[in-house]
């Protein structure tokens, strides 16, 4: 459903996002993790088709973004990792463009829309101007402005940043669901417990260039023998030290 | 303390310093043209005042009691945009600013808070003023030889006359945010300082200083000379500035209005230092409230959506959209209150014109609506660089909603395109219609008025949606300060120059066909010219229309943010 091949994006002298060729297939919940300042987020913002790529291609269940990105762009739905929204719109009103952008409009999307804030228990909330909403309601109702038009395919960035438990859990829920019903998920994030317990597959990128990328035992077989976990993993592959400087920066 | 200070203010200098230095595409050029246009505007304010007060000088007795009066006025306006400015701008820089949360948070001194926090209001409110004020001192100076040791006296008076109005302003916000939240603060002072413009604009009116040029109009010389006398308001910071000024270029100084100056600065810089270190704490605490502000669909977003449905759901959402957004944002629709004023004016102005008696030719009174229309295409042109320009700057922070969404470019801006051309075409037809019926013009003229002016506002907002997008400002905010950007001024240059375009091909025509009419009698008006006149008129404002539109959907289908 996801398909990138040899994905580059510079900016001036830099690369940010090195050649990377990735293939999601349809149903499947894909991690994308990597330090900051990795290419992650560049990477996504490509797939949702707000960077242009400085070469290669971008394909979306079977839509070249460049060529026929009104077709690509149907089939998507994005969460970015800053929820910046309209503040004088209400919840409800913001809903509402987000599908007639989509071009849908009538009772089916209000009632649909009237779910997705039910579920994120934004019901009470939904009659008031965004303006007064907190950083976890904002990114509840972007989450559910990314679910309004029915998208096959989502691409989200850092979904768990500014939610609280609760939140969090449902959204677990609803990505595990709308994968099985053969929907498919691309999401980069730093919370690698909720990378592994939630991903079929997980690719790793450094320095814009993916350093692995498969299922956790592909994962484990990558790194060095002895490690089980995906945080220990993600740090053997990144060459990240953890405790090296520690000490020395807590005494001086 | 000083360390603190410097501390709090070094980041400010970084950033004006990192702005300065940047290396940003056309910087160069852009700094040229506003370095020519600023020098352009000197020159002018310069050359008009020296005349007027080198006139002044040859009129004894009279002459610098006139220029005094001048002064005063001029000083007196800038007190009220100061103190107005000041108001605003504390209400940011204390209370909504991003770095507050950080300066909250962290050991700072109070004094130190407060300083920096008035230093910061002081300079980004006064900026303008003491541009405007440059080459109205230079020519005072220059006309009534004030030497070298005017431009220190200048500076005495003035840094002052800067200080007394930012300490006040701060201190008048303070206490308004302790009454109201920050939000609804915002809010309310947007509205007072729309309809504090309103009104200033409409009393200079209707006092019509115009009268003030004639003498004759006072019962004898004596009333007249009592009047330049009396000292405008002399409790006002403006009039102790003025009577220094005046007292220096006249040769009898007084030092008494410096004194008043620098200590009521001192003062009023004390006075609010206390205040803030007494209310600053609970106001700040009180501005990270928001106001409660619901908004559920009535009966008009029913009708809204039904009558907007033939559009498709994007464009109907869309139009919606802008159309809430614009309502529920009160630094927006206030506005709307001095466009109101503004017109009124306007009309009020033509309304007075002597059209009537001796010496005014039919060929006259068709005239001056042919020229109306030049105008009345001026005041369209800041209408839409206030409310059209800074559309597409305004989606800047949701950009990446619109770009990840199906929706193409093109129909963005036509959408926005739409939303504020047609309310502009009802403004200029509702100006063109009450005008001309003042000037009671003939049939031909009210068509050309109505053709002319249909074809110039959709040529006005295509360049200004093209311009706005050109040159973004996503940064911004507050949707005021867009227009006064460097494409604001390009827009209006560009502007100015399709209505002086569209101006000089009708001209020939419209003359030509008046010729006819009201000298030759009989004779056929001439058709190919008419034809040829108003038809290359309409090809410019329909390329004006669609060119920059084209241009613009270009520019944001490569943007990246």
């Amino acid at each position: 459903m996801i398909q990138l091949r040899s994905l580059t994006k510079r900016y001036g002298s830099f690369t940010a996002v090195n050649g990377v060729d990735l293939d999601v297939p349809r149903g499947e919940l894909f991690g994308f993790l990597g330090p900051n300042g990795a290419g992650k987020t560049t990477t996504l913002r490509m797939i949702a088709g707000i960077l242009r790529p400085s070469s290669g291609t971008v394909s979306i269940a079977g839509f070249d973004l460049t060529s026929d990105p009104v077709a690509a762009k149907q089939r998507l739905g994005f969460i970015p990792d800053r929820p910046f929204i309209y503040e004088k719109l209400t919840g409800t009103e913001f809903l509402r463009f987000v599908a007639g952008l989509y071009g849908q409009s009538g009772a089916e999307t209000e009632r649909r829309g009237r779910e997705l804030l039910a579920l994120f228990d934004l019901e009470e909330w939904q009659d008031e101007l965004v303006e007064s909403y907190s950083h976890g309601m904002r990114q509840k109702l972007i989450i559910s402005s990314a679910f309004v038009h029915k998208p096959e395919v989502m691409v989200v960035d850092e979904p768990m940043v500014g939610l609280d438990p609760k939140a969090a859990r449902t959204l677990k829920d609803l990505f595990r669901e709308y994968t099985r019903r053969g929907n498919t998920i691309m999401m980069s994030t730093h919370t690698l417990e909720v990378a592994q317990s939630m991903c079929d597959r997980i690719g790793i990128i450094q320095r814009g260039v993916i350093r692995a990328c498969g299922t956790m035992d592909d994962l484990r077989a990558s790194a060095e023998a002895g490690v089980s976990g995906l945080e220990e993993i993600f740090l053997r592959l990144t060459g990240e030290g953890l405790a090296r400087e520690l000490v020395e920066v807590l005494d001086a | 303390m000083r360390d603190a200070l410097r501390v709090l203010l070094l980041p400010k200098l970084f950033t004006a310093r990192a702005r300065m230095r940047s290396k940003e595409r056309g910087r160069g050029a852009r700094t040229a043209v506003l370095a020519v246009i600023g020098g352009v505007f000197w020159m002018f304010a310069f050359g008009v005042l020296h005349r007027l007060l080198a006139y002044f000088r040859g009129v004894p007795e009279i002459g610098p009691l006139l220029a005094g009066k001048l002064l005063g006025l001029i000083l007196i306006a800038f007190f009220s945009i100061l103190l107005l400015s000041n108001i605003i701008t504390a209400l940011s820089s204390y209370f909504l600013a991003r770095d507050l949360d950080l300066l909250a948070s962290a050991p700072v001194d109070w004094l130190a808070l407060y300083s920096a926090k008035l230093l910061e209001t002081c300079v980004n409110s006064s900026w303008m003023v003491v541009l405007m004020a440059v080459p109205i001192l230079t020519a005072y100076g220059t006309v009534y030889d004030g030497g070298g040791a005017f431009i220190g006296l200048a500076i005495l008076t003035f840094l002052p006359f800067l200080i007394i109005p930012a300490a006040l302003g701060s201190a008048a916000t303070l206490v308004l945010v302790n009454a109201f939240p920050a939000r609804r603060t915002r809010d309310i002072l947007s509205i007072i300082a729309v309809i504090a413009a309103a009104g200033i604009v409409v009393l200079f009116r209707l006092v019509r200083p115009e009268k003030l040029a004639r003498p004759e109009g006072f019962r004898s010389l004596v009333d007249f000379i009592a009047v330049l006398r009396t000292p405008t308001s002399p409790l006002l910071p403006s009039e102790w500035v003025g009577r220094s000024v005046m007292g220096w270029l006249t040769g009898s100084l007084d030092l008494l209005p410096i004194y008043l100056l620098w200590s009521t600065a001192a003062a009023s810089v004390v006075l609010g230092a206390l205040l803030h270190r007494w209310l600053y704490a609970r106001g700040f605490t009180k501005a990270q409230e928001s106001s409660q502000q619901w908004a559920r669909e009535g009966w008009m977003g029913r009708a809204g959506r039904l009558v907007l449905s033939p559009l498709g759901s994007a464009r109907r959402e869309l139009v919606l959209k802008e159309v809430r957004i614009f309502f529920r944002d009160t630094t927006q629709w206030s506005q709307l209150i001095l466009l109101a004023v503004l017109v009124v004016v306007y009309v009020f102005n033509i309304k007075f014109l002597p059209l009537t008696g001796e010496g005014i030719t039919f060929f006259i009174v068709n005239l001056v609506p042919f020229l109306n229309l030049a105008l009345a295409g001026f005041v369209l042109a800041s209408v839409a660089a206030r409310f059209i320009f800074p559309g597409v700057s305004l989606e800047g922070r949701t950009w990446w909603l619109l770009r990840a969404s199906p929706l193409p470019i093109r129909e963005l801006l036509w959408s926005k395109f739409w939303v504020g051309m047609v309310p502009l075409l009802v403004l200029a037809l509702a100006i063109v219609g009450v005008t001309n019926s003042l000037l009671r013009v003939s049939t031909f003229m009210f068509v050309v008025s109505v053709f002319t002016i249909t074809l110039m506002t959709f040529a006005l907002a295509g360049l200004a949606i093209g311009f706005g997008t050109m040159f973004p400002r996503f940064e911004t905010e507050n949707a005021a300060q867009i227009p006064t950007s460097f494409g604001g001024l390009l827009y209006m240059m560009s502007a100015v120059g399709v209505i002086g375009a569209v101006i000089v091909l009708e001209a020939r025509p419209v003359y030509s066909y008046l010729s006819a009419i009201s000298f030759r009698g009989g004779e056929p008006p001439p058709t190919a010219e008419l034809v040829l006149g108003f038809g290359l008129a309409a090809a410019v404002c329909l390329t004006a229309t669609f060119w920059p539109i084209r241009i613009a959907v270009r520019r944001l289908e490569a943007l990246e943010r």
